[in-house]
Order: structure tokens, then C-alpha cells, then sequence
């Protein structure tokens, strides 16, 4: 029996032939019987063992490793222990780093899901034209991401920028330089980030399709008002894919740099107000070339990512509804 | 009652315009002020200029200092369609393995595949800076665009599996019977079919090429390798106030490409989007 199982496996399936017939060739050799199996599937993924162990793996290890080190490029690398780790938590700018990413994340994440929800719902009136509606809001998320943008807001929100000529002329008040403020400069990257909420957005869109129309219609019968149902089948029913925003949103923040890079002109001012994680990384690695410091703090944005990832995954059965009423 | 209904949805219309039309102001203040003589941007509110002027346009593509913007934007070109060619091979390759084929340890690879999605760049950069260095790729082309062709984006490798799952495997069957091989049936079959995902992959390829900073910021140093991103922030430092006409056109042509890659191709996008939340 075990032959013919063997002997089938190798086939693939095989032909319906080959179940009566038990041919002593069910016993090739393992290695010969591995080749042909493998050969030609590995061959496929060759490029991609190429990336993983050269692009991957195998910096990870070589970026652990460097992390205990010191290492600035031209001499070999120097064993200090967990020197750098505990570098850190004396290092005031990258406690600062940390706070003004924490504040980016737990600003602009939740606002973004926000806007993309409240759009979601308007557009989702089975009114004419959504697919023009999309569009429009899809463009600043399209568009967002590049330099050209981030150098539009940088002036957009200076001194004599729209914002101000706006505020001067509808409200009669003279605003500040928003991007020289470091009391608000950060909150201007927050806007720019809040602007993009396209993504989010048509996603919800797609998760809002979901939901039985029946549903809503027993609701009605019920004499649940609009208010009712929205947090009673609405919001429930849309956790799974919020669940996905959110984490989402939350791993692409904590990540954020561009935007900072060109607002703050490369420095992360004024006064490191918005000097976020990955700049400082960036300027640490790349800037003074103390890259074993640099190493470190990637594994610490990996495990603060983690640990959100984590706990938020740990809370999902509290809040997140799958499938048909908690079966 | 009916005409309630009526004036509720108009209400919904306008609103929705309304916050549209807030939300698109910067990108066509942008456009605006690129054609604006530059002792107007700043004082001159109103979206349709008072008067208007190409110079910004000329100005900015002369360039600065000998070099002509078009060297930047030639040099994104190149990097962005490289890109979409190396990703469209090595990821499809290797979904076709992931998505039909058997082998040993398939678990093992698919599960470490799917792991990397969720990497943060920051682990691996430091040693893929050392390593390039070593093999004095720093400063063309190769840094950025050889991980495309080894399939390191593995977003796109699952995207790419979850369509060839959905593909009917009597295809390959009766392929098979033709006595076609494992990869004429990728070529001449899969691939084929796959082309909606391979679109797909494509646009959020070139996008992120086309924008990407961080990469290129590091890898391209000298100011003729530079591409639009790299060429726009040289742009904004050594220019004073005075130049902010010739930055804000050259930032509208930076644009130009991600919007008609947009309008042509709307549908894939909204689809790319929401079957796999791309792009955060």
C-alpha cells in the first residue's frame, strides 16, 4: 500500500492506471526521485533564492551581526557588545525620533482611517458618478508619495504660502511659518499624510459592497434608526477590514520618510521637531557612518513594528467580528 | 417625501464636491503657479492667473548649472521601466513555482516569502549598501533596479500567486498531454493569462520607481545619475526665492507621467487596490 502511495505521489496524481499497477520502479533511488521533483520548480524560483539569500537573509544576519559593532565603512568592523542598544536610551535625539514618530503614527493613522471611513460612507449612497468621485479622491494618494508634493507643501505652508493668504483673507488672521514652527511643523507632515486617505478609502468601499443589504432592510423592520445601524451592522460588520487598515496604515507610518526628508530639508528641524525614526537611521548610517548604531536602530523599528503588530493582532477578538455572528 | 429624497441625494452630490474640490486646491494651486510670472505666485490667489507665462517651464528645463532636466527625467525613465521588466519576470517566475507547481519544502519557502512582505527596508539596507559598495555598484543604475529581477518585492509574487490559483488548472492538463514542457506552459499559457496581474504589478511598480527617494538617495551621488525626485530637491536647495516658478513646473512635469499611467489604466487600479489593500 505505502508503494502505491509513494509510487502515486510521484506522479503527481497520476493516471487512474497506475493505482492497479505497482511497477518495482515505485523504488528509484530518493535523490533521483528529489531531482526530478524539484529540478524544474527550483529552477523557476532561482531569481528568487538569488534575492532572498543575497538581498535578504543574508543582510539581516550581516545587519544583526553589525549591530553590536562598530563599523563606519572603512575600518573593519569593531565588536562593542550591546553598547549601541544601550547608547540609545542616553542618545536625546533618539528619544526624540521616537516621540516624533510616535506622534506621526498616532496622529495621522487614526485621522487617515477616519477621513477614508467618512468618504467610504458618503460615496457609498448608491449615488451617480462614483467612479469620477473615486478618482478625484484617489489623486493625492496617487500623487502624494513623490518629492514634487512634498515640496508643494513645503511651501504651501510657509510663511507667505496659501494657507496663510487663505486664513488672512477669509478669517483675517496672520498664521506663522507652519514649516519653522516646531510647534507646528510635524502636524503639517501629519496633514500631508491625512491628505492621502485614498487607499484606505477605496478598500473600505470594497468592504462596505460586502455587507447584505437584508440587513439593513430587517434593521428597518426593527425600527433601528440610520445612527443604530450604522455601529450595529455597519461598524461590526467592517472590523475585518479596518483590522487591515490599521495595520497597514500603522507599518507604512512608522516608516515614513520622505515627506520629512524634503519638508525639513534634509535636517529633521526645526529644532528636530520632525526628526523622524527612519531620518535619524538615515543621517546615523549615512550622514556620520555609524552604521552598527544605524543597525541597531533598524532592529528596533522592526520590533516596535512587531510589537504593534502584535498587540493589535492579540486585541482582534475582542473587536473583530469573522464570518456569521461568532460561530 | 420623494422630493426629500431628491434633495438629499443633491446634498450628498454637493457635499461630496465640495470636500473634492478642497482636497484637489494644492495640486491645482500647483499648476496654477507654474504659470505664473514669479512676483505673482505669492500674491496672487486666485487659480486662473492674471497673466500668463511659460517661462517657468523653460527655465526649469534649461536646468541648473549644465545639467538639462531632461537627464533627470530620461534617467527615471530608465530605472522605472527596468523595474517594471524585472519585476514582472522574477516575481512571475516565481509565482508560477508558488501557485502550481510541487516541490519539496514549499511551505517552508512560501511562508518565508510571505514574512518579507512585511520587512521594513531598514533591516537589510546597511549591508545592501556595504555589499553594492564592494562591488562598486554605487552610483548607476544596478543598486535599484537588480533586487526587481530577483524577485525581492514579494508583494507582487503573491499577488501574482493568488491570480494563477484562480487560473483552471485543465489548462496545463491538457498542455501537458500536448507534451508541452513546465516552461512552455508558463510561457505560453500562465503568462498570458496572467496579464491583468502583470498590469497591475506594473503600475505600482513604475509609480514606486518613479517616486521612490530613499533608494535613490542613497545609491546615485553624482548629479548626472540623478533622477526627477533627486533632481527637484537639488532644484529646491540651490535655488532661492526667486526660482520657486521653474520648481513648481518642473514639479507639475514630475506628476505628469504617474497621472496618465492613472487615467489610462483607472479600472486595475481600483481593482489592484482593493483585492490587495497595495499601496498604504
Amino acid at each position: 500500500m505505502k508503494l502505491i502511495h509513494l509510487y502515486n505521489n510521484e506522479h503527481n496524481g497520476g493516471t487512474r492506471l497506475s493505482n492497479v499497477i505497482v511497477k518495482p520502479r515505485g523504488i528509484i533511488p530518493s535523490f533521483k526521485r528529489l531531482w526530478k521533483k524539484n529540478a524544474v520548480p527550483y529552477l523557476f524560483l532561482l531569481p528568487w533564492f538569488l534575492g532572498i539569500f543575497i538581498l535578504t537573509l543574508g543582510p539581516m544576519v550581516s545587519s544583526f551581526y553589525l549591530s553590536f559593532t562598530q563599523y563606519n565603512i572603512l575600518s573593519p568592523a569593531e565588536w562593542v557588545g550591546i553598547d549601541n542598544y544601550k547608547k540609545m536610551f542616553d542618545d536625546d535625539r533618539f528619544l526624540k525620533s521616537l516621540k516624533v514618530t510616535f506622534t506621526y503614527v498616532f496622529t495621522s493613522v487614526p485621522l487617515k482611517l477616519s477621513c477614508a471611513l467618512l468618504v467610504a460612507l458618503l460615496l457609498n449612497k448608491g449615488i451617480r458618478g462614483l467612479s469620477i468621485y473615486r478618482t478625484i479622491y484617489y489623486i493625492p494618494t496617487l500623487l502624494g508619495g513623490s518629492v514634487a508634493i512634498a515640496v508643494l507643501w513645503r511651501k504651501m505652508f510657509g510663511l507667505e504660502g496659501i494657507v496663510n493668504q487663505f486664513l488672512l483673507n477669509v478669517f483675517n488672521i496672520q498664521g506663522t511659518d507652519w514649516i519653522a514652527n516646531p510647534k507646528t511643523a510635524l502636524y503639517s507632515i501629519v496633514l500631508l499624510s491625512v491628505w492621502q486617505f485614498g487607499s484606505p478609502m477605496i478598500i473600505f468601499l470594497a468592504g462596505l459592497k460586502q455587507v447584505p443589504l437584508e440587513y439593513y432592510e430587517a434593521a428597518q423592520v426593527d425600527g433601528a434608526n440610520k445612527m443604530r445601524q450604522f455601529f450595529t451592522i455597519t461598524i461590526p460588520l467592517l472590523t475585518p477590514v479596518i483590522l487591515f487598515n490599521l495595520v497597514m496604515g500603522l507599518i507604512g507610518a512608522f516608516q515614513a520618510f520622505t515627506q520629512s526628508f524634503i519638508i525639513s530639508g534634509g535636517t529633521g528641524g526645526p529644532i528636530d521637531s520632525t526628526l523622524f525614526y527612519t531620518l535619524y537611521l538615515y543621517m546615523k548610517g549615512f550622514a556620520f557612518f555609524e552604521m552598527g548604531y544605524a543597525s541597531a536602530m533598524a532592529w528596533i523599528l522592526l520590533l516596535v513594528i512587531a510589537i504593534m503588530t502584535a498587540v493589535i493582532f492579540g486585541t482582534t477578538k475582542y473587536w473583530v467580528n469573522y464570518g456569521d455572528g461568532g460561530k | 417625501m420623494a422630493s426629500k429624497a431628491l434633495n438629499l441625494r443633491w446634498l450628498t452630490h454637493v457635499v461630496i464636491i465640495v470636500i473634492g474640490c478642497f482636497m484637489l486646491y494644492p495640486i491645482f494651486w500647483l499648476i496654477s503657479s507654474s504659470f505664473k510670472p514669479a512676483y505673482l505666485i505669492f500674491s496672487d490667489v486666485r487659480l486662473w492667473p492674471a497673466e500668463v507665462t511659460l517661462d517657468n517651464y523653460a527655465k526649469g528645463w534649461a536646468g541648473i548649472a549644465r545639467l538639462k532636466f531632461s537627464t533627470f527625467f530620461a534617467n527615471s525613465f530608465i530605472i522605472a521601466i527596468l523595474s517594471v521588466i524585472g519585476n514582472i519576470i522574477g516575481c512571475s517566475l516565481a509565482a508560477y513555482a508558488f501557485g502550481r507547481l510541487d516541490f519539496s519544502l514549499k511551505k517552508f519557502w512560501f511562508a518565508l516569502m510571505m514574512m518579507t512582505i512585511m520587512l521594513p527596508h531598514h533591516v537589510t539596507i546597511i549591508p545592501q549598501y556595504i555589499l553594492f559598495r564592494n562591488m562598486d555598484w554605487i552610483n548607476t543604475f544596478f543598486p535599484l533596479v537588480t533586487p526587481k529581477f530577483l524577485a525581492t518585492e514579494a508583494f507582487f509574487i503573491f499577488l501574482m500567486i493568488q491570480f494563477v490559483r484562480g487560473l483552471p488548472r485543465e489548462l496545463d492538463e491538457s498542455a501537458t498531454i500536448d507534451g508541452c514542457g513546465t516552461f512552455r506552459i508558463y510561457w505560453r499559457i500562465i503568462l498570458p493569462l496572467m496579464v491583468p496581474a502583470l498590469i497591475t504589478t506594473s503600475i505600482f511598480t513604475f509609480i514606486g520607481a518613479w517616486d521612490d527617494f530613499f533608494s535613490q538617495l542613497l545609491f546615485l551621488n553624482s548629479a548626472d545619475k540623478y533622477t526627477v525626485p533627486l533632481g527637484l530637491r537639488l532644484f529646491m536647495d540651490s535655488s532661492g526665492a526667486s526660482s520657486w516658478g521653474p520648481l513648481f513646473a518642473m514639479s507639475v512635469l514630475a506628476l505628469v507621467p504617474c497621472l496618465i499611467i492613472f487615467f489610462a489604466l483607472q479600472k486595475h487600479f481600483v481593482e489592484g487596490i482593493s483585492t490587495t489593500g497595495l499601496k498604504g
